[in-house]
């Protein structure tokens, strides 16, 4: 399966008669190209299909289009004009009406300049930048050093985002810069980024910059490279072709091409897709749950096929938390079919997770009708998965609008077909990750509630903070471990730890590791610090602490340290023994032990120093922040849950 | 293949790539005797040739193709090849 063949879209059966489309009005001609457009056409049949279209409908656009004609133009450095019927295509297969301009051979640069040209004349409302490796590469030799790489580098990054401005000044229209293909072969090899004159590294590197770049001036990349890696240069890139014509992408591949220049523009319209309807059975779980059911059906580890349809749930899962609507439609029994979002443990997508759930024994093309109706979207944004050949069928024919992934027979490519179809195309992150949107109002709701309190004391009381502490346990592996080898600032001793080693911890009876929640009235922090503490004879010597920024002054440090103390006592420890080794990065934590009542054992010359504190001599503070020991295994999540809906 | 269906996969390539039905392809037929036949349209022609016989030609052979019957023997060639 390739992603240059479409392979997601329905072959065409009788694709000669079907060509001949024209006899009624523009509109439906329209139409019937736009069916015809949603088909597995190789580049060939793509051009005769535009060739039919020009000639019945254009020049000009159908003015009883919804959709914003679009006026593209192609700036280029190398041969282009086999990819306008590709673009104009997958406009079409879009319901967008795409007119393309391409600039003379080379000419892009003076085309921008000169207000006379047939650019400016054209008028485009949207522009595509398309660069080849060795036209931007162009500069560099063999020889070429680092510092005058660099300043290869810095003159054509600067090249393009001139271009970019000349083009928005002259017709303040959304930008397309394509990234590089990097067609042009290492010299080093493996570690060719090493050779300051290659011109492969220097795409590579430009590639990267590309993306940073366009993100500053408001420009969409169009990732030539990533999608070309899925199937693999060669099916994109034919040298001898290039030496014969200089198109740097095949024609055959153009077809994809076009398709990924459309998703953009719709996507720039809000065209793209916003409901992945769902079948359940073989779908998202292997076997027939009203047959199989709860215990019968695979999902989950344990079977491949299990797995995979696991996977399946957490991309829909991941689509869903950057805001595409999940539906479900499914002949079954209600209760049957929402039984595995209740009740199965290995489910990932769960009964909330679905805005639309319709299981019953309709006609599908009825439940998705209700679907559209219900949610209040359009037939046209919506995307329907189904492992049935019936049903995708059906709904090709009677919903010709709903976009019908062809899937593989093979549950776990279901995913790809997904994702290379490019249905859900979004460009910006305004449906951003909703743990991050939680967090984020968390914070606002924090910094308000501050604003609302006269005094930091009535301000940390109201806040009501909890530190939810336990020992370390695998449960918590992943994120102490994380936690170990990427805080820098907020690090005592800067120790990395690997999980071997934290499992060795956990089975040691000489070691106390402890991981800490905060939890306040706006929500959960999550694990903000880690403690590791060494019982040697009656000390108990602190080998590693580390917390979260986040969460400073706000008495955090001074609960933990009555957890450590408590700790130390019922493990028989009458000393702490605490140690400062200074990095580059931990000046803020430099004065921590003693500004917590810890005593200078010793000061090297490098900075290192040890602090003592007598358990017998310490005192807890009154703090504002309530130490809880979570106990139980899930207990973390439940609380979790509860504080969210205070 | 046989010499036939070889001819017939060229002709509808053709028929897709010219957008047309009147094309007769013989053995003779070279590019003056099709209207719009330029360098452009005989590239599409290579590269449909390679992906639909699933054949890959070399850019010297390419280079000595005159008729379609070149074109045909070309084919039928890299079949028996392969």
């Amino acid at each position: 399966m390739k992603l240059t063949e479409l392979y997601w879209l329905p072959e065409v059966s009788d694709w000669s008669q079907r060509l001949e489309i024209g006899a009624d009005s523009v509109l439906a001609t329209w139409e019937k190209a736009v069916s015809l457009a949603n088909s597995r056409l190789d580049f060939i049949r793509t051009n005769a299909l535009d060739t039919r279209i020009q000639k019945l409908v254009g020049p000009g656009v159908i003015k009883e289009l919804t959709t914003k004609p679009i006026r593209l133009a192609i700036l280029g450095s190398c041969t282009t004009t086999h990819l306008h019927s590709a673009i104009r295509v997958a406009g079409c297969r879009r319901g967008i009406w795409i007119d393309t301009y391409e600039v003379g051979y080379g000419q892009y640069l003076q085309e921008l300049l000169d207000s006379n040209s047939g650019l400016h004349k054209f008028k485009p409302n949207a522009v595509l930048f398309a660069f080849d490796a060795h036209h931007l590469a162009q500069g560099l030799e063999i020889a070429t050093d680092k510092q005058q790489s660099d300043s290869i580098f810095e003159e054509v990054c600067s090249k393009i985002t001139q271009c970019w401005s000349l083009a928005r000044d002259a017709f303040s229209c959304p930008i397309i810069q394509q990234s590089v293909l990097n067609t042009l072969p290492p010299v080093l090899g493996n570690n060719e980024h090493r050779l300051a004159g290659s011109k492969h590294a220097f795409i590579s590197r430009l590639n990267v910059a590309l993306r940073s770049a366009a993100d500053e001036n408001g420009v969409d990349v169009l990732a030539l490279d990533a999608v070309a890696a899925r199937d693999g240069l060669n099916a994109w890139h034919d040298k001898p072709l290039w030496h014969r014509s200089k198109q740097e992408i095949n024609p055959a591949a153009a077809p994809m091409y076009g398709d990924l220049v459309a998703r953009l523009l719709a996507a720039k319209q809000g065209l793209s897709y916003k409901c992945l309807v769902l079948d359940l059975d073989n779908t998202l779980w292997g076997g027939v749950i009203g047959d199989d059911g709860l215990e019968g059906i695979e999902l989950g580890q344990g079977s491949p096929l299990g797995e995979s349809f696991a996977a399946l749930q957490a991309y829909a899962k991941e689509l869903s938390q950057r805001g595409v609507i999940l539906a479900v439609c499914s002949k079954n029994d209600e209760a049957n079919a929402v039984e595995p979002f209740e009740k199965h443990p290995e489910m990932v997508l769960r009964r909330e997770d679905i805005s639309c759930f319709r299981a019953n024994w309709n006609d599908k093309a009825e439940n998705i009708r209700a679907i559209a109706f219900e949610i209040g979207i359009g037939l046209d944004a919506m995307v329907f998965l189904d492992d049935n050949p019936f049903e995708r069928a059906l709904i090709r024919r009677e919903l010709p609008m709903v976009a019908v992934p062809e899937v593989p027979d093979e549950p776990a490519l279901f995913i790809d077909c997904l994702a290379d179809a490019g249905y859900f195309e979004s460009l910006a992150l305004t449906g951003e990750d909703w743990q991050r949107k939680e967090k984020y109002r968390d914070n606002q709701a924090r910094e308000k509630f501050r604003g609302t309190v006269t005094d930091m004391k009535s301000y940390l009381a109201g806040l009501e903070m909890k530190l939810i502490w336990r020992r370390f346990d695998k449960v918590g592996l992943a994120r102490i471990v994380q936690l170990i080898n990427k805080t820098n600032q907020f690090n005592l001793t800067t120790r990395r730890y690997s999980e071997e080693d934290v499992l060795g911890m956990i089975a040691a009876n000489d070691v106390v590791g402890l991981q800490c929640r905060l939890v306040d009235r706006f929500g959960d922090n999550g694990i903000i610090a880690i403690i590791i503490g060494r019982l040697q004879g009656s000390d108990l010597s602190l080998d590693t602490w580390l917390m979260s920024c986040r969460v400073l002054g706000r008495q955090v440090e001074q609960t933990t340290l009555k957890l450590i103390v408590d700790q130390a006592r019922s493990v028989g420890a009458t000393r702490l023994i605490g140690e400062f080794i200074p990095t580059k990065k931990n000046g803020m934590v430099a004065n921590h032990y003693q500004s917590l009542g810890f005593s200078v054992l010793e000061t090297q010359a490098n900075g290192r120093s040890k602090y003592s504190l007598d358990l017998n001599a310490y005192a807890a503070p009154t703090t504002f922040v309530e130490l809880i020991e979570d106990a139980a295994d899930d207990r973390s999540t439940n609380l979790r849950h509860s504080v969210q809906h205070i | 293949m046989t010499e036939a269906q070889i001819y017939d996969t060229l002709s509808n390539i053709f028929k897709d790539v010219f957008a047309r039905n009147d094309i007769v392809l013989r053995a003779e037929t070279s590019a003056k005797d099709v209207d719009g036949w330029d360098s452009l349209k005989q590239i599409e022609i290579l590269v449909a040739v390679q992906e639909r016989c699933k054949v890959k030609l070399r850019t010297k052979e390419i280079d000595s193709l005159k008729t379609v019957g070149d074109l045909a023997g070309l084919i039928a060639q890299k079949l028996a090849a392969a």
